[in-house]
């Protein structure tokens, strides 16, 4: 047992040497360098900008919308003040929570008092597993157009044809759950109503 | 639930049943030793490292690398965690670990758990996501695949007393199988969205003018091998949930055939190289048997959504902790991947879960993570239970039990039950420590029955080098740090040792032939037997304790009572 012992150590020092430096640093970097080369706009995080060129956000993180002329997205926990895209984060509030329940009470009672009727979708007054989800379910969308809609003075069915446009469906129409990226909808609407004021 | 849901998962199904054989047939060329392309980068590793790859070792041999190998691993991602202040690349200038959670954090990625006790984005260096973490994923695993191996020749060999060569099989899983397969994968899911870069996080301005940081860093890589490693351990502390790690519906629809492959084709390795494939098969049946009654309560109890959260006018399934892209369906398919195995990667988090909903993720980590299971993990842990099934179906007939032509006697039974016993005494044990400690009753966030269950998830997950976690609970505490660590190497090791003994044991014995009296093990006798064997076993032992946290909770949340 003890030769045994002694035998190992050699092959367990060189091993951990190579496999580092061959899966820890060659294998990252080979990604890295063709990552970079073919795919620049994946491999940086997605970013889009403004017309000088400076970064607005990512189309694959949610950022925060408090203005009425915007869609809102989901509730999110990440961070202190939520929608921090460098700590994210969930609430693991259990399903018999009383504070998820008043959560969720006090934010159907917003929608209730913007004018929102009718079942309200979860999507809309639940926190999401990252608290960075980009997308809201089409009917949370659409709850949301007669807000945005009069706040810019635009037509409701202008702004409900600019959601139905930009929702993404399941691939092979199974993979997945239909979705709208919040962001991307909003920046769609500033253009709507940049060519309508244009008018 | 809709037909679309259940559609993906018939989807899901029948791509694993196709990708199980050729996956099957590539171990099988690792397991026999032929040769593979770019052989010279293996025999240049075991030249360096003074290994004699035509040496083979008795199981007590295999079991002593085995244990090197792991504690020098141990070690190094230890000082990496607790130096990388001083080491490079880390632009977002983050210091050494703490001691106990570092401690922790490498004990969690040398046993193929990967629990984390840290926000990856908010506190590790590239360095040490890199050449740490990422290592121990592709080590951990091949680690598993090694011991899947030794115990496969236990069976495939007669009068042998050897049991293979561990640092060969540990050499050609990683070079030959993870790396590649890596990859091809990490590559595609920069293609889907996810970051790959050294650069520091980007800073933006939104919308509406409020400055915004976004963490970014080489995810694909890391990504890739977490997944088929069955390590799990996220890059971001959201792990697969975040948008850039996981940013489609398709990205999470490989990210889940690449946790089930390489164990679903493990099955057929074995089969393969016992001579029978239908053996393999067998196993397979009797697996995905039990996966798809999960699958069926995770998704029934999770579409149906939360009646306290209904009565407030909220219409749907439960989305409290789950993305809109993923949805039910594919979060409860996810949760149930990912526990079946020991990945504990996760899409949606398991504490929001309904009580019924995060009971399934549960018992199947109680189960011993063997639907499926980790790779080499699944297959060695559901061999064990083979072997007492087999033990079971003789003692009905009064016959000495065999299995696969090999008699199964006391020396296999006492060291399979210790094997199954092992990571039940350390989930009760542990859970039982906590729940009368104040350090311990300090962890969990709920109140009542559901803080019950975020103590037993962490300890179930941490023995059954899962991972996942109900997150609620504050585990980077003294306390927890230790007693998970302690949990988790016990419940890799523990199982590991016994295991390597039983194959030690099987490979000296002869072969006995097939007669009259022998017990078929692949019809569905047999498959019916091996799973009523497992859930009988797995439920007899934890069933108390799922009776207090998650049932209870479901009475509570029926009752409409909030805590």
């Amino acid at each position: 047992m003890l030769t045994e012992l002694i035998r190992a150590v050699r092959p367990t020092v060189v091993l951990l040497f190579l496999v580092t430096l061959v899966t820890g640093l060659l294998y990252p970097a080979t990604i890295t360098g063709i990552a970079q080369v073919a795919l620049p706009v994946q491999a940086n995080g997605s970013l889009i900008s403004d017309t000088k060129g400076n970064p607005i956000g990512s189309a694959l993180i949610a950022q925060n919308f408090t203005s009425p002329t915007y869609f809102h997205p989901r509730p999110s926990a990440a961070g202190k003040d939520g929608y921090d895209a460098s700590a994210s984060a969930a609430t693991n509030l259990a399903p018999g929570s009383k504070d998820l329940r008043d959560a969720i009470a006090k934010r159907v009672s917003d929608a209730r008092a913007e004018g929102m009727t009718g079942d309200i979708p979860a999507d809309l007054v639940t926190t999401s597993a990252s608290g960075l989800d980009p997308d809201l379910s089409p009917e949370a969308a659409f709850l949301q157009t007669s807000r945005v809609a009069k706040a810019r003075g635009l037509d409701v069915a202008k702004v409900r044809s600019l959601i139905t446009a930009q929702t993404e469906e399941p691939i092979l129409g199974i993979i997945g759950e239909r979705h709208v990226n919040v962001l991307l909808l909003n920046r769609q609407l500033d253009t709507l109503s940049a060519t309508t004021r244009g008018k | 639930m809709t037909l679309s849901g259940w559609s993906m998962i018939l989807l899901f199904l029948v791509l694993i049943v196709v990708l199980a054989k050729p996956a099957g047939d590539w171990m099988h060329a690792l397991y026999a030793r032929e040769k593979m392309p770019l052989g010279f980068i293996e025999a240049g590793f075991y030249k360096l490292a003074g290994i004699d790859p035509k040496a083979e070792q008795s199981w007590v041999g295999y079991a002593v690398s085995l244990m090197v190998f792991n504690l020098g691993g141990i070690a190094l991602l230890f000082a990496i965690l607790k130096l990388q202040g001083v080491l490079p690349l880390n632009p977002q200038g983050y210091s050494g670990m703490e001691t106990l959670l570092a401690f922790n954090t490498a004990v969690s990625f040398v046993t193929n758990t990967n629990w984390q006790n840290y926000g990856g984005e908010s506190s590790l260096s590239n360095l040490s996501q890199m050449a740490g973490l990422t290592v121990q994923n592709f080590l951990s695993a091949a680690v598993g695949m090694a011991v899947a191996f030794a115990f496969i020749r236990g069976f495939a060999r007669r009068q042998a007393n050897t049991i293979g060569n561990f640092w060969v099989d540990v050499t050609r899983a990683t070079l030959y199988l993870l790396l590649p397969i890596s990859i091809v994968l990490a590559l595609a899911y920069v293609v889907m969205g996810v970051p790959q870069t050294f650069g520091p996080s980007v800073v933006a301005t939104t919308l509406e003018g409020a400055k915004q940081t976004i963490a970014v860093g080489p995810v694909a890589s890391q990504l890739a091998i977490k997944m088929l490693g069955t390590n799990g351990g996220g890059f971001f502390n959201a792990n697969s949930a975040h948008p850039f790690e996981n940013p489609t519906a398709l990205s999470n629809f490989v990210q889940m055939l690449s946790i089930f492959v390489l164990g679903a084709g493990l099955t057929l390795t074995f089969g393969k190289a016992v001579g029978n494939l239908r053996q393999g098969w067998a196993i397979l049946a009797a697996m995905l048997l039990l996966f798809i009654a999960g699958v069926a309560v995770a998704y029934g109890a999770e579409a149906a959504g939360n009646p306290i959260h209904h009565a407030l006018g909220v219409a749907g399934g439960n989305m409290e902790g789950k993305e809109v892209r993923f949805g039910v369906a594919a979060t409860a398919l996810f949760a149930v991947v990912t526990t079946a195995t020991s990945c504990g990667a996760v899409i949606g988090m398991h504490d929001s879960f309904t009580a019924i909903g995060g009971l399934v993720p549960l018992f199947n980590m109680q189960l011993g993570e063997l639907v499926i299971g980790g790779v080499g993990s699944g297959l060695y842990a559901v061999l064990i239970y083979c072997i007492l099934a087999v033990f079971i179906a003789g003692l009905m007939v009064g016959r000495t039990p065999e299995y696969i032509g090999k008699k199964i006697e006391s020396r296999e039974m006492k060291l399979a039950v210790i094997a199954i016993i092992v990571p039940p005494l350390m989930i009760l044990g542990l859970t039982a420590i906590a729940c009368i400690t104040g350090a311990g009753l300090a962890g969990p966030l709920a109140k009542g029955p559901h803080g019950f269950s975020e103590i037993l998830y962490a300890f179930t997950s941490a023995a059954a080098n899962n991972g996942s976690a109900f997150g609620g609970l504050s585990g980077n505490t003294p306390f927890y740090n230790l007693l998970l660590a302690l949990d988790m190497f016990v419940g890799r090791f523990g199982v590991i040792l016994p295991v390597l003994a039983i194959a030690g044991g099987l490979a000296a014995k002869r072969r006995v032939p097939e007669g009259p009296g022998s017990f078929p093990t692949t019809g569905p006798l047999w498959i019916g037997l091996l799973a009523a064997v497992i859930v009988i076993v797995g439920g007899l032992t934890f069933l108390p304790s799922l009776a207090l946290g998650p049932i209870a909770d479901q009475a509570q949340v029926a009752a409409g009572t909030v805590l």
